[in-house]
């Protein structure tokens, strides 16, 4: 895992970066356990619309808020909101796609019919429905629950195209023709795919998580006291912070949203390209050169023709 | 050997039944889940709706008795759940959506019919113009892979890629409409509708920021799909095997590479047309645009549920439809599914 | 008739970088080949001994990893000689079908699946001739009638066909043009026996009727038998054995080459075959001295050191081996 890391890093140009946009998000998190304010009463704690300076390294809003530190609190809420959503998300996703892919048969078949419903189903009109029913009494906690009950369609699809590829590799016959349990066979020969899988399919679940978090909050529908970027961008578009000529207000979450986004995104692309299974061959290969990569000649192996 | 007989029976049997009970299931799912949420809320929705109504402006008492006579019907709260359940399809089947609440009494439907062939028409602009330079400049970057232009090309996809629609339009706004003055701020059109260029150049003017801000994000997404689909391409048999015969670049682009990657794309734009939807909504509440994104912004604002309930059943419904409708015109792209 | 192509100490190599691990794979090793002009060429060998990396280099048709390190392939093609290497990608163009062809391995890919087979002549054609579309569907159908392929294959999409009905196609796809010299890549593998023979005769007509050179790369020697007017033996991306047909299933004088034969399934006897004790070498680390050494029952302590030299043993007969040239030294 370590040395998949390492390597990722020195290898990879794109999760080199997105990794680092990553770094410097969590530095702020961390910093927000140090804000000279508390969370819920940042407002009107400090002078009104300034702009950036030494003392206020991002300005301050209509609201008279410090934007730098609203900013750590709002970066670590809105981490939380789609750590949430992607937890749950992923959770039915994977026990549903791995379930589906196992088991095979009606179960399987009834399970892809509501998932393929489920995937064309728009979720935004739904949000928006029950943001609004629920308004007022959303909190984090449940947005992050409400995004994540929507967000699971689509990866329990890509889980169960990848144990039914599993089932029909090599070593999975052999492990059967051998008499390994079938728990067994799960645990030992696919986990170990299924994981770094999951782990990019986690990553980038966080993409959809935030867009949702900003949208929903952009639209007034989640709980608009706690900080989140979201709301950042609320409040600023709600004192007119651009015609006003207050533009840090609303310039510096959305710059925050669109680096939390990439570095999520750079991250993914490098571990797919990493989990890409011809590209990972020529990695095998590369360490054990036993196995047979696109390029080599070797590769027809099938019609070996010794009997 | 030879040619075998296609039997339009064989494809009625395994492609289009089969999708039409895909559509059906799919339009069951979503307005049985729209039926159910508004219950599984710990909130009655008409208290907190009549609440929200009359905390902000004072509304004629027979109004509001009207109103939550017209809630409690739709949201359909007396009777056990499964009555519920029954009469909501009957409504739904009727076309009666309900009355409005913040225009009361303005039925739903027309409220919505008013802003639809708006969204309709900026989706479809969108839609087509992002796939088709999706697909192909995506199947241009993966074949000329190593050029400098292409690789700058796919760095400047993954950057816009996943940024989300909402801030993509915001920053057109900034940069378009406050600094550069070149487009107004909201969508819409002037003048007397018709088919006058007086009219239609409103149109466009006024809707061009809104389409650019859909097309963006959706063509990046296409374009990345695209580029890995050609990735695949040209390394197939086929491709390879025109290559060494030298068959021109323009033909083996347009009808080995091209012409191969898109049958995936035309199934997963029926898949991605919800979240297209999605962003069109939110691109008419940041534009002003009279669609049903904007419509829907109003009826949050005035907690009017009726049109967000509305809107959802019609967004499932529709979206379903559309893509059924994809779904059925794909036989004629891949002759491997209309000759079988 | 003379020379029609030719390589001199030709080294290819894959040469292939993936996350800081570098690795080379010698699949092809000094290979010199004189191959003439009219003659069936059959190139043998296992899986992985670098035959299709020969063929390609020989083709012209490969990038990098795939690098030539060393030697050269020369064409003797309308009276002129020319180095492949020093050829621009324009020349290379100019006598791709209309002089040089490709037949590939008999798979369900090599056709455009959502073209019908007409359209796919036509762009190929259309690559090399200034030809409208009708006359190219003239000329396809010609051709076809004289292959004695049915005309409605032309409508048809290639999943309509059967397979030894898409490699026919293939087969006429590839020699259209009349093309001096063919090649062609396992043409018979994954089809079943009795179409097998079909697309053999097929190649035969095709061949004798222009009296073009074929190059036939299969791991199957019944087919060489079938169609070669001379056998080269690869193994381990070395050639090791090279003479006629006939000498080759007669008298094979390299190991190797005897188990190939003696492996074949005999007409009379189908219970024992004989197979080729271990696996092909990995060529990213090939064996010391001879290639064969490991899985060769006459191996000697030479074998392991001294790459042996491809020597003529008897009037074109050349191989590769350290106890045949022994016991030639003791015959003399």
């Amino acid at each position: 895992m370590l040395t998949t890391i390492r390597d990722l890093f020195r290898f990879s140009p794109s999760f080199r970066f997105g990794s680092l946009i990553l770094m410097v998000v969590a530095a702020f998190v961390l910093l927000s356990a140090f804000s000279p304010y508390e969370e819920d009463r940042l407002r009107r704690k400090v002078k009104r619309n300034q702009p950036p300076s030494a003392d206020f390294v991002f300005g301050t809003t209509s609201q008279g808020q410090d934007v730098f530190w609203s900013l750590t609190f709002a970066i670590r809420n809105t981490l939380i909101i789609s750590g949430i959503a992607v937890f749950i998300g992923r959770g039915i996703g994977v026990s549903l796609g791995m379930i589906s892919g196992y088991l095979g048969g009606i179960f399987d078949r009834a399970a892809q019919s509501i998932v393929e419903s489920v995937i064309v189903v728009p979720r935004l009109p739904l949000l928006i429905l029950i943001g609004s029913i629920l308004r007022g009494s959303l909190t984090m906690f449940t947005l992050g629950i409400l995004i994540g009950i929507l967000d699971w369609a689509y990866p329990s699809k890509r889980y169960r195209a990848q144990v039914l590829s599993l089932r029909e590799r090599d070593f999975t016959h052999t492990a059967v023709f051998s008499g390994m349990p079938s728990f067994k066979i799960v645990l030992r020969e696919h986990l170990p795919f299924i994981i770094p899988f999951l782990l990019a399919d986690v990553i980038s679940g966080f993409l959809f998580s935030i867009g949702i978090e900003v949208t929903l909050s952009y639209l007034g529908l989640a709980n608009l006291d706690s900080p989140t970027i979201g709301t950042m961008i609320y409040w600023g578009n709600y004192y007119q912070s651009i015609p006003a000529g207050r533009p840090w207000v609303m310039v510096v979450p959305m710059v925050t949203a669109i680096l939390m986004v990439l570095g999520f995104y750079l991250m993914s692309v490098g571990l797919g390209e990493y989990l890409d299974p011809r590209k990972r061959l020529v990695r095998l290969t590369a360490h054990a050169s036993d196995e047979a990569d696109e390029d080599d000649p070797r590769k027809e192996k099938e019609d070996a023709w010794a009997p | 050997m030879g040619e075998t007989k296609a039997h339009p029976m064989n494809l009625l049997r395994t492609y289009i039944l089969p999708r039409i009970l895909q559509w059906a299931l799919v339009i069951f799912v979503g307005i049985s889940a729209t039926f159910l949420i508004p219950r599984l809320s710990p909130i009655n929705p008409v208290d907190e709706m009549i609440g929200r109504m009359t905390a902000f402006a004072s509304i004629d008492p027979h109004a509001v008795v009207s109103m939550r006579e017209s809630a409690t019907a739709l949201f359909g709260l007396e009777g056990t759940l499964l009555e519920q359940y029954g009469r909501f399809w009957a409504r739904l089947f009727t076309g009666d959506l309900g009355v409005s609440f913040g225009n009361f009494p303005r039925p739903v439907s027309d409220i919505i019919a008013a802003g639809l062939p708006w969204t309709i028409g900026l989706l479809s602009v969108a839609i087509l113009i992002s796939w088709v330079s999706g697909v192909f400049l995506g199947a241009l970057a993966g074949y000329f892979h190593d050029r400098r232009w292409a690789q700058f090309l796919e760095r400047f996809v993954v950057v816009v890629y996943p940024i989300p629609y909402l801030i993509i339009a915001f920053v057109l706004i900034f940069v378009f409409a406050w600094w550069l003055k070149w487009f107004p701020l909201v969508g819409g059109s002037r003048g007397q509708p018709g088919l006058t260029w007086d009219y239609i150049s409103t149109l466009l003017y006024f809707g061009f920021l809104p389409a650019l801000s859909l097309v963006i994000g959706s063509t990046a997404f296409r374009f990345i799909m695209a580029k890995s689909l050609t990735t695949t391409e040209i390394a197939s048999d086929y491709v390879q095997y025109a290559e060494l015969a030298a068959v021109p670049k323009r033909k083996i682009i347009l009808f080995y590479v091209a012409r191969n990657t898109m049958l995936p794309q035309v199934t997963d734009l029926a898949l991605s047309l919800g979240a297209l939807f999605e962003g069109a909504l939110i691109t008419e509440v940041l534009f002003a645009y009279p669609g049903l994104g904007f419509v829907l912004y109003n009826a949050i604002y005035n907690a009017d549920y009726n049109i967000i309930m509305g809107i959802t059943l019609l967004s499932i419904a529709g979206i379903a439809t559309a893509s059924l409708i994809i779904d059925l015109l794909y036989p004629i792209f891949d002759p491997r599914v209309r000759l079988r | 008739m003379g020379t029609i192509i030719e390589t001199n100490n030709l080294r290819a190599y894959y040469i292939t970088k993936a996350y800081g691990v570098e690795r080379t794979v010698k699949a092809v090793d000094d290979i010199t080949l004189r191959i003439q002009e009219g003659e069936v060429y059959g190139i043998a060998g296992e899986s992985g001994c670098g035959k299709s990396t020969l063929l390609r280099i020989l083709l012209g048709a490969y990038q990098p990893p795939l690098t030539v390190v060393g030697g050269e392939v020369i064409y003797h093609l309308d009276g002129e000689e020319m180095n492949a290497a020093d050829m621009s990608e324009e020349q290379q163009r100019d006598l791709k079908w209309r002089t040089i062809s490709y037949i590939p391995q008999g798979s369900m890919h090599v056709l455009n699946p959502v073209r019908r087979i007409r359209d796919t002549f036509h762009d190929f054609i259309s690559a090399h001739r200034d030809v409208t579309k009708k006359e190219s569907f003239q000329l396809t159908a010609e051709y076809l009638r004289d292959l004695g392929l049915p005309e409605k294959v032309m409508a048809s999409y290639p999943h309509q066909l059967s397979g030894g009905m898409r490699q026919r196609v293939t087969i006429a796809l590839a020699t259209i043009l009349w093309p001096k010299l063919i090649f062609a890549d396992e043409p018979t593998t994954a089809l079943d026996v009795v179409v097998q023979r079909g697309v053999i005769q097929m190649l035969k007509d095709v061949q004798q009727k222009e009296g073009s050179t074929l190059v036939l790369i299969t791991h199957d020697i019944g087919v060489h038998a079938n169609l070669a007017d001379r056998i080269g033996i690869l193994y381990a991306g070395k050639l090791v054995e090279e003479s006629d047909t006939k000498t080759i299933l007669e008298n094979p004088r390299h190991p190797y080459t005897r188990f190939l034969i003696e492996s074949l399934p005999s007409l009379d006897s189908r219970e024992e075959r004989l197979a080729i004790p271990g696996r092909p070498p990995a060529l990213d680390r090939p064996p010391s001295g001879c290639r064969f050494h490991e899985r060769c029952p006459l191996a000697k302590d030479v074998c392991k050191t001294i790459e042996p030299e491809l020597i003529e043993i008897e009037p074109k007969h050349f191989t590769a081996c350290h106890v045949v040239e022994e016991e030639l030294n003791v015959a003399v």
